[in-house]
């Protein structure tokens, strides 16, 4: 098992001709991704590495089952393309795009929730079950995803897609496969926090442990300390923390558009002192992760 | 992106929210004409983009004209949290009965506008949150039900306000939230909203923050308040530094190398991406490094992009190394980052075998890379030196220089 997504999911790519699109639908199939079809309007029938190409989403849904969809449109029209994937009974949707604003985003997030779907993103590279299925460009070309994930009981969530592969790609050298790694995005306000997949990590056997990737601003992770204290949880949690130096730059931005410090509770500081109290192992450098999970992993026994 | 208090109350009074006479002096004798036109006596205050305009000095009473002139020239060199004043805002002073906070933010949990309203405004409104929770409410904002006044009222009732205290805050308590949503902000803060002892309410001060983001869709309001598209309204003014690397980012739509701060160091860093650069700098940091300044590659930059931004760091007095090293890649191109920073030394008149401290991209395309890399003499290496080891490569090299 794992969380989220295997090797039965069917999901499509919206704006599927576009250029990053185009890549992310070829590396996707090459790691044995069921690409059901793709959305650009205007572009019905054509393919792109033999995914048919539709108007709407709903040209799809009709005569298909479809789990999931990648929105990879520009920031102007993503919304209009989440909205059409959630009110055609898509329930789980990675926004790739970036740069949304937060109003925008928030609409999308709530909708969402009244439909019953979920959002990974935006601004996320997307979901992988290490050796069955990726969702989204996580890992990039296919050989080069296979060179830095393995199969295994390690969960990652990150609010960066460049270090959901480092941090897989760590575990994998020191021997720690993956069960699902999700790059959960960089924005202020996200689909899916820390805290609302804890759920889903705890309840797949697969999963033994959790690696996270964390930054500056926002509260999600004093959220998942407070999941952590009140839920407790199965499973060792190692953090580690990026952009310390940022604590002395108040109000401004570095990284992603969700991380700026604006008052206490967005320092690291802040963060690591909640983290370390409710229990989550956080490390200085990212080559600690694997060895502070095994012997987390060895105390549990 | 913060707005000047004069350009928040020019939105607000759009709006028609109930705010004082007031005007915008940039000399002494427009600060007494300003005064005069106002005809009683009236606050000086500071426009700059922060907090503790009061602390510092430059927010000041007058009864007169001349007066307000002399104070003028107090009030305009104050620095205030290292922000230079761009003007004077000279508004009518008036007797105040009773003062109200009200703000509408995002609540990055419950992924919701969140409005935040107490009767006891003018202090600190977290000292409310702690020491009189029931004199502050939070109320959360639909963003995709339409917006009615009844939230407002039942913010504004949360807090004990009853009687025509109540009516007369909820328009503008609705208002507010309407602006909020109208124009993408982050923040729209009223503090205090005020009744006068005329029984009038008014905005006394206010706070607007609109998401960077949104900029384009909300260019028609922001060149009517004359906000330039360059200004960046970050927590400090860009360096000279800092503008350059922001126009070799736009200038090539390909990838990203942006996000250039500058720093006062010695190592220059052509890092990447978001989450990449943050880690990286801290490493540097860690192991004794002094950076030149930071910044963040990603989405597969054009050679040009990346050899620009190699030769503005180079360009920078004092930096005779630079470290170009990145997480594990997933869709930029370790041979055409390789390509692009060789060009940049070779351009600045560099040698790239001494001026590449470390080169540390491992991911797609890397075997192309690693021979571009070689053939130039390059010191690379591949995944299996972790991002804290290249970066305390880098340092050391340096230092031995130094």
């Amino acid at each position: 098992m794992a969380i989220l997504i295997d090797k039965e999911t069917t999901f499509i790519v919206q704006g599927i001709t576009g250029r990053e699109a185009v890549s992310l639908t070829r590396e996707n199939l090459a790691y044995g991704s069921r690409i059901v079809g793709g959305v650009t309007p205007g572009r019905a029938g054509r393919d792109v590495y033999g995914v048919p190409v539709y108007d709407c989403v709903r040209d799809i849904t009709a005569h298909t089952k479809v789990d999931g969809s990648v929105v990879c449109v520009p920031p102007k029209f993503t919304r209009d393309a989440v909205f059409e994937a959630i009110e055609n009974g898509i329930k789980l949707i990675v926004v790739v795009t970036e740069r949304i604003p937060r109003q925008e985003v928030a609409q999308m997030v709530e909708l969402a929730r009244l439909r019953g779907a979920r959002i990974i993103g935006p601004n996320c590279l997307g979901i992988i079950t290490p050796g069955e299925v990726k969702m989204g460009g996580v890992g990039g070309p296919a050989e080069d995803t296979r060179k830095a994930y393995m199969r295994g009981s390690v969960g990652i969530m990150s609010r960066s897609g460049g270090m959901t592969t480092e941090i897989a790609n760590t575990l994998t050298a020191a021997g720690l496969g993956q069960s699902t790694a999700v790059s959960i995005g960089g924005d202020a306000i996200i689909g899916t926090s820390y805290a609302e997949l804890m759920p889903l990590f705890e309840a797949d056997p697969e999963t033994q442990a959790i690696a996270i990737y964390s930054e500056p601003g926002g509260r999600m992770e004093a959220e998942l300390s407070e999941w952590v204290n009140q839920n407790g949880s199965r499973l060792p949690i190692v953090a580690f923390m990026a952009g310390r130096f940022m604590d002395k730059m108040p109000g401004m931005r570095f990284g992603h558009a969700g991380t700026i410090v604006e008052g206490k509770a967005d320092t690291t500081a802040d963060k690591i002192e909640r983290m370390t109290k409710s229990g989550i192992s956080v490390a200085e450098r990212i080559e600690e992760i694997p060895e502070l999970i095994k012997q987390r992993l060895a105390e549990a026994r | 992106m913060r707005f000047y208090e004069y350009e928040s109350k020019e939105l607000f009074a759009r709006h028609g929210l109930p705010l004082g006479k007031r005007g915008i002096a940039t000399s002494r004798d427009e600060a007494r004409a300003r005064a005069r036109e106002i005809g009683a006596p009236v606050v000086l205050k500071s426009q700059v983009l922060s907090g503790g305009r009061m602390k510092a000095g430059a927010v000041k009473f007058a009864d007169t004209p001349d007066e307000a002139a002399a104070l003028f020239d107090e009030i305009m060199p104050i620095v205030v949290n290292g922000q230079t004043a761009r003007s004077v805002l000279v508004e009518e002073k008036s007797p105040i009965s009773q003062e109200y906070y009200v703000a509408v933010t995002w609540d990055g949990r419950r992924k919701l506008p969140v409005l935040v309203f107490s009767d006891m405004g003018g202090i600190d409104i977290e000292q409310v949150a702690e020491k009189y929770p029931d004199h502050m409410s939070q109320t959360h904002v639909s963003t995709i039900l339409p917006f009615t006044p009844r939230l407002a009222k039942e913010a504004i009732g949360a807090t004990g306000v009853s009687g025509s205290a109540l009516n007369r805050l909820t328009p503008i308590v609705s208002t507010l939230v309407e602006i909020f949503l109208a124009y993408d902000l982050t923040l729209a803060e009223i503090n205090p909203l005020v009744r006068l002892e005329n029984g009038r309410f008014a905005v006394l001060d206010g706070h607007i923050d609109m998401e960077a983001e949104a900029r384009e869709k909300h260019t028609a309001l922001l060149e009517d308040l004359g906000i330039e598209p360059e200004e960046t309204r970050q927590a400090r003014p860009p360096s000279e530094f800092e503008i350059a690397g922001a126009r070799v980012d736009a200038a090539d739509h390909r990838g990203v190398a942006g996000n250039v701060v500058e720093f006062d160091g010695d190592l220059g860093l052509v890092i990447g991406a978001g989450g990449g650069s943050l880690t990286l700098f801290d490493a540097v940091l860690k192991q004794g490094g002094r950076p030149a300044n930071y910044c963040e590659i990603g989405g597969n930059p054009s050679v040009k992009k990346t050899c620009e931004l190699t030769k503005l760091v180079l360009g920078k007095p004092g930096v005779e190394k630079i470290a170009v090293m990145m997480n594990v890649v997933s869709n930029t191109r370790v041979d055409i980052v390789a390509r692009g920073v060789i060009k940049g030394c070779v351009e600045s008149g560099r040698d790239p075998a001494s001026t590449i401290a470390i080169f540390r991209i491992p991911g797609s395309w890397e075997e192309e890379g690693f021979k571009i890399l070689e053939r130039h003499r390059v010191e690379y290496c591949d995944r299996s030196v972790s991002m804290y080891e290249a970066a305390g490569r880098a340092v050391a090299k340096t230092r031995a220089q130094t």
